[in-house]
């Protein structure tokens, strides 16, 4: 079967991303879910089992508690309650503990120990995984099953005040509330006082059924001075007073009603030694977590070791205590102390209410639910229950019954245990099978793609899939047969889930198939790569090596660029490599053009076998093909390689001169932006021409550089084109002059500085309009004319286009790089491409690092609000290859604005800015911000900080162009070596700190957004972007490794 | 070609090897606080000049070409004179390729230069005691097909992979490692002490092995 190379190309990648989704299917452990989705429809609760006779109790068991206030305290460590700081600060709360009427446990929170997913593990039971990231990103709310939306559901009254993750997680569950942001880090009274304002007159209604107050104040202490702080101890005292009022509060209440009431004093995290949160240490996984009502039973004596039980414990038990049905997909167990008081019958509907839950969970996550030891032990545990509701219902001797119930109650406990902890190990499984699955699909069609290439790139274009030869088709019978008594055998003994197994069996086969096919096709291609070699060895041409050292440099660059991402510190510093390659490439370009200037004494034709190839192939093209075709239009004069060195001497000399000045170029643009993270704060000219006492110099450099760009463009331009071309750049001035980055010569001085959406939007026009040219003219070609120049010029059309696009992306004192990419471009077809016959693939991989090297040139970075009037949606221009015969014919692919897609989050992150920039506005004019900020503040904490924290005048610098940060620096006295970094804190915050470079080598991960928005709301998003994505690129997957980068509560932000 | 001219190759390489291993170990007695790492300038000169003298002694000593048509006093000068031009032409040419490559250009210009001289003794040093200053000479050497002994043979070798290690020394310079030796130009030029051992020990070795399939012309 013959392919045209680009059905071939098109083929490949849809295999390729089938193969990619089933890894990460495989990859990506799915949480545990029951697959009745998210819609919260009353299912009936699990009626009583009984044996014979029949219970008439089906219906929910009735609420233990009257009113329940949930006290949750960000950061709340357990030895903050139960250690000597709770006794010496918190004496009503260790009151309760050691003699009152509560229950009190360690909870364990699971990482990442942040608060969001905290919260939701609380109220949901469930513990959310990575897949849940990508689910939840365009809704905040909580959809899934949850106690706050059950409790809704059933009418109960709830009232909130407290962290506003709350208010966007339940935006309509709250009859009341007053949400605090935790915007301010610094600030640890005012998130406080702002929920204990309402509490007096909230405890005086009696007009609620559910009190949820969540305290800020104590993790924003940590995360300023760290937990042996003495605030910490004043903020436990306050916390003190607050459940002392409650709690009389409730108890005065109590003897006015029939029900107890239940005041729950929990945490979403810990607190690490160094004051902050995210990773799984034992300081930020313990969490207290204490009920306190009067219906439990007074203990004597002194617990100081309580229980240890799991977060997600908590929502079964407050379902149970509101009398809801428990979360769907919550795994925590029931605390059975909680319902200790009750009646037996009670006890055990509740224990089996729970149990029922968990087994349902377990059979929808598990195909061979069957086999788990859990379900076998829910099933004898379910039959006890059921005799002794029949025992219960004939009322036999009450000795009996309570002996009989607390054995069922063990096995319901026991069984309780192993649900719950096998659901748990669910969430960290990687489905093996698929992954292994998805990683051959891939290597295969890499490895066919590897071997086609010689051929795929061949004058054809076309090649030879082997599909139909016989002895292929024996090896396809007998692998596809194979593979699937594998997958048979796998799926069958498989104990866990397994996402492929789960396929139908259609889908899995032709999956299966599909692996042998390519199988098959790999090794006919092998074999017939191997034959080739052989005889092209035999025959007596084929002397010397085949490789050129250019293409073994090639080869060589490429694959270990790949390999070299594999360590964390070449992707760092990855521009390096690609500087240090593309010298290198110079340099060999350099050694064959001087080659074949000055041939050796005894060299012609022969002792250049590479060359000798190329000829050889272009005259076996040139004899194979019709006459007129563009193949012989493009190689028509026939010149010798050799005759280089018969040129006239300027030429000569152009061509000797040229990878010099490619060399040269490349120099002068690597100090324009720094990147990287070691690097990175080194001053660079881009910070020194986009200061503010610079602007002449900028506008003189970037209108310079648009009219090179001019004239570099428009050689291939049609006359519209030009035209459009140039009033476009102008616009690009206009628009730059608009933004205030330039000096327009006729309105020098004046401040009003928009936001340049009318400019903008007049050079998108042209760019659309060059494209629509462009386009035209390809499809033109394609379909009437098959003349190969309209086609030229309709690609020239598309490149000019984008390179207008590119200039109006790029900030200005960027627009250099894209001359130069320009004219590197333009030099490398011209004397090194075009002399030297490099064949279609060399120039697209050549063409390949050099787009990267140009990336990183131009610090790889699209701020917010770079997409001027377009909207979030734009993306930035890509590489384009069209590996064909007019390979050396084709506009640059060296379009250095282009993004990967990782960075086009910049733009996307618009709006998130400007939401923030209009927060601190309203807080400036609030008036609060210098109060809050106040450097009395950051006092503590010296082991956190390495050389001095100082407040570079709080967020004053936040939403400022970067022109104020040069005198910042002065006032605050800092060396060249310091650099500004962010104190830690949730998504926003508000204090900047100084230290010393290298302290903090990688960043966090939690972070990124809030490093995109700082950067963007500065107008000079910073080398972060990169080196942030790298980190998430290379650590993303491995949980242990995100959550020990969390750990860190440090961001670098800038210098 | 016989096995002893790769005798005589391969002590003549031994000697080269012995000069290395002078340079790190003989100025300890005379300098105090004396370490690669540390006075890494210092040892940088010492290098290069125990490495050309090394070189020049064998150049005395082996005279690998020998049949020089002229021997006057003049022609000897001006010879001289030719190549210490062109082993300083070499050393700023090296220099201006490291600034290409990315090294600092205003400042540790010192550090810069005295690598590009150390590189110019590892690889410029051996071609003109062998070559002379003969652009010819030195474009057949490094063309293809154009050595005539195992002493070009050997050169070839040498120099590529002084060039190699110099080239790979450069990677560890941009990591977060940390380390001492990481900082410009340490790596650089150990990388190219490596590389120049590794070449003086390999192209012996290659030789002999391939000693039935190498042909020379003489001419």
């Amino acid at each position: 079967m013959r392919l045209g190379s680009g059905t071939f190309a098109a083929c490949c990648v849809v295999i390729e991303v089938l193969g990619v989704a089933l890894f990460l299917r495989g990859f990506f452990p799915v949480p545990v879910r029951s697959s009745s989705g998210t819609e919260h429809q009353a299912e009936p609760p699990a009626p009583e089992p009984s044996a014979g006779a029949s219970s008439n109790w089906t219906k929910l068991p009735p609420p233990l508690f009257g009113k329940v206030v949930i006290v949750l305290i960000d950061a709340l460590r357990d030895d903050f309650v139960f250690g000597s700081k709770g006794v010496k600060f918190m004496p009503y709360t260790t009151y309760l503990v050691e003699k009152g009427a509560s229950h009190s446990f360690v909870a364990e929170a699971k990482p990442p120990t942040v608060t969001m997913p905290r919260i939701k593990a609380l109220v949901t039971g469930s513990l959310p995984g990575f897949v849940d990231i990508i689910r939840n990103l365009n809704s905040p709310a909580l959809l899934e099953d949850n106690v706050i939306t059950q409790a809704k559901a059933a009418g109960k009254r709830m009232i909130f005040y407290g962290d506003d993750t709350w208010v966007k997680l339940f935006p309509k569950h709250f009859v009341e509330y007053d949400g605090t942001t935790s915007f301010f880090v610094s600030d640890y009274t005012e998130v406080d006082d702002n929920v204990t304002r309402h509490l007096d007159k909230v405890l005086k209604r009696g007009d609620w059924d559910v009190l949820i107050l969540h305290y800020l104040g104590l993790d924003h202490i940590g995360h300023t001075s760290g937990p042996s702080s003495p605030l910490i101890g004043r903020k436990l005292s306050e916390m003190d007073g607050v459940l002392v009022k409650i709690h009389t509060s409730l108890l005065a209440e109590e003897r006015e009603t029939l029900l107890p009431n239940l005041l729950v004093l929990c945490a979403d995290h810990g607190m690490s030694e160094a004051g902050g949160h995210g990773a799984s240490s034992t300081e930020e996984v313990n969490t207290p977590l204490i009920f306190i009502s009067s219906a439990f039973e007074r203990k004597p004596g002194d617990i100081r070791h309580p229980k240890r039980v799991q977060q997600t414990d908590l929502a079964a038990t407050l379902a149970v205590g509101l009398g809801l049905p428990i979360p769907k997909h919550s795994v925590g167990s029931l605390l059975f102390p909680i319902i200790e008081g009750k009646a037996m019958r009670e006890q055990l509907r509740f224990l089996h209410l729970n149990t029922v839950q968990l087994s349902k969970l377990l059979r929808e996550n598990i195909p061979s639910f069957k086999k788990e030891p859990g379900f076998q032990q829910f099933k004898v545990a379910e039959r006890l229950h059921a005799n002794w509701i029949r025992l219960y219902l004939e009322s036999s001797n009450s000795e009996v019954l309570v002996s009989l119930g607390a054995k069922v109650r063990r096995q319901y406990l026991d069984t309780l245990r192993t649900l719950s902890l096998s659901l748990s190990r669910q969430v960290a499984h990687y489905d093996a099978y698929s992954m292994a699955v998805g990683t051959v699909v891939v290597l295969e069609v890499l490895v066919l793609l590897l071997l086609s290439i010689p051929q795929a790139l061949s004058s054809e274009a076309e090649l030879d899939v082997p599909l139909s030869s016989p002895v292929f088709s024996l090896l396809f019978y007998l692998t596809s047969l194979a593979l699937l008594g594998l997958h048979v055998m796998v799926c069958t003994s498989a104990g866990r889930s397994c996402y492929f197994c789960s396929l139908p069996w259609p889908a899995a086969g032709v999956v299966m198939l599909l692996v042998s096919a390519l199988l098959c096709v790999v090794a006919s291609a092998l074999a017939k790569t191997f034959l080739d070699g052989k005889l092209l060895r035999k025959s007596p041409a084929g002397s010397g090596s085949r490789w050129s050292e250019l293409e073994l440099l090639i080869l060589l660059g490429t694959v270990g660029h790949v390999v070299s991402l594999g360590a964390s510190s070449f992707i760092e510093e990855e521009h390096q490599t690609w500087y240090f390659l593309v010298n290198t490439l110079c340099l060999a370009l350099c050694h064959q053009v001087y080659k074949n200037c000055f041939p050796g004494p005894d060299r012609g034709l022969q002792c250049c076998p590479h060359m000798a190839d190329v000829c050889d192939c272009v005259a076996a093209t040139l004899q194979g093909r019709k006459p007129g075709g563009d193949g012989a239009e493009l190689w028509g004069t026939h010149e010798s390689p050799a005759s280089l060195a018969t040129r006239p001497g300027h030429e000569k000399w152009v061509l000797l001169a040229s990878p010099w000045l490619i060399l040269a170029c490349c120099r002068l643009l690597r100090p324009l932006n720094q990147t990287g993270v070691q690097w990175a704060h080194r001053p660079d000219l881009g910070h020194w021409l986009t200061s503010s006492d610079r602007k002449a110099e900028l506008s003189v450099l970037a209108a310079l550089s648009l009219v090179v760009l001019f004239a570099l463009v428009q050689r291939r331009c049609s006359r519209a084109s030009k035209i459009a071309m140039a009033l476009g750049l102008l616009g690009v001035y206009c628009y730059r002059a608009a933004l205030g980055n330039v000096l327009l010569p006729w309105r020098q001085g004046s401040k009003d500085i928009s936001q340049g959406i009318v400019e903008a939007r007049f050079v998108y026009v042209f760019v659309l309009g060059i494209l629509f040219t462009g386009t035209r003219d390809l499809l033109r070609s394609q379909v009437t004319t098959a003349d190969p120049k309209v086609r030229a010029a309709g690609l020239w059309e598309l490149h000019s286009g984008l390179v207008l696009l590119a200039a109006l992306l790029l900030r200005p004192h960027n627009l250099p790089v894209l001359v130069l990419g320009l004219l590197i471009q333009t030099v490398m077809a011209r004397c090194i491409w075009k002399p030297l016959r490099h064949d279609a693939a060399e120039v697209t991989i050549m063409h390949y690092w050099f787009g990267q090297a140009f990336f990183y040139f131009q610090a790889s970075r699209v701020a917010a609000g770079h997409l001027p009037g377009l909207g979030s949606d734009q993306p930035g221009p890509g590489f384009w290859h069209s590996p064909t015969r007019q390979a050396t014919e084709q506009p640059a692919h060296l379009q250095p604005a282009a993004a990967p897609p990782g960075v086009n989050c910049g733009p996307r992150m618009g709006p998130l800015g400007s939401s923030i920039l209009r927060k601190l506005q309203q807080r400036r004019h609030g008036g609060r911000l210098g109060r809050l900020c106040g450097p009395e503040h950051l006092r503590g904490g010296p082991g956190c900080v390495p050389d001095g924290v100082c407040d570079v005048h709080g967020a004053r610098a936040v939403g400022q162009p970067l022109g104020e940060l040069p005198e910042l620096r002065e006032q605050q006295r800092l060396s060249a070596a310091s650099r500004l970094l962010l104190l830690r804190t949730d998504l926003f915050s508000s204090r900047f700190c100084v230290s010393r470079l290298g302290d903090f080598p990688a960043l966090p991960l939690v972070h990124m957004e809030c490093v995109f928005s700082k950067a963007s709301l500065r107008g000079n998003a910073s080398a972060h972007h990169s080196c942030c994505l790298r980190i998430l690129h290379s650590h993303g997957p491995d949980q242990h490794e995100v959550s020990a980068k969390l750990s860190r509560p440090w961001k670098i932000i800038y210098f | 070609m016989k096995d002893t001219d790769i005798k005589r190759l391969l002590y003549a390489h031994l000697l080269c090897i012995f000069s290395i291993i002078l340079s790190i170990f003989v100025p300890s007695f005379f300098l105090e606080n004396f370490s690669i790492l540390d006075t890494h300038l210092t040892w940088l000169c010492i290098c290069s000049v125990f490495v050309t003298a090394g070189n020049l002694v064998l150049y005395l000593i082996v005279k690998p070409n020998a049949s020089s048509k002229r021997s006057s006093l003049s022609y000897k000068v001006t010879r001289f004179l030719k190549c210490c031009i062109y082993f300083l032409m070499s050393c700023f040419f090296f220099h201006v390729i490291f600034v290409l490559y990315g090294a600092p250009l205003i400042e540790l210009v010192l550090e810069t230069f005295l690598f590009a001289v150390t590189l110019s003794a590892f690889t410029t040093v051996p071609c003109l005691c062998l070559l002379g200053p003969n652009i010819k000479a030195w474009l057949r050497v490094f063309s293809r097909n154009g050595l005539t002994s195992i002493w070009e043979n050997s050169l070839q070798i040498t120099t590529i992979s002084s060039f190699i290690g110099t080239w790979l020394g450069a990677f560890p310079i941009p990591l977060d490692w940390e380390r001492p030796w990481q900082a410009w130009p340490i790596s650089c030029t150990l990388g190219a002490t490596f590389g120049y051992v590794a070449g003086l020990v390999i192209s012996p070795l290659w030789i002999y092995w391939n000693r039935k399939q190498l042909t020379y012309k003489n001419n």
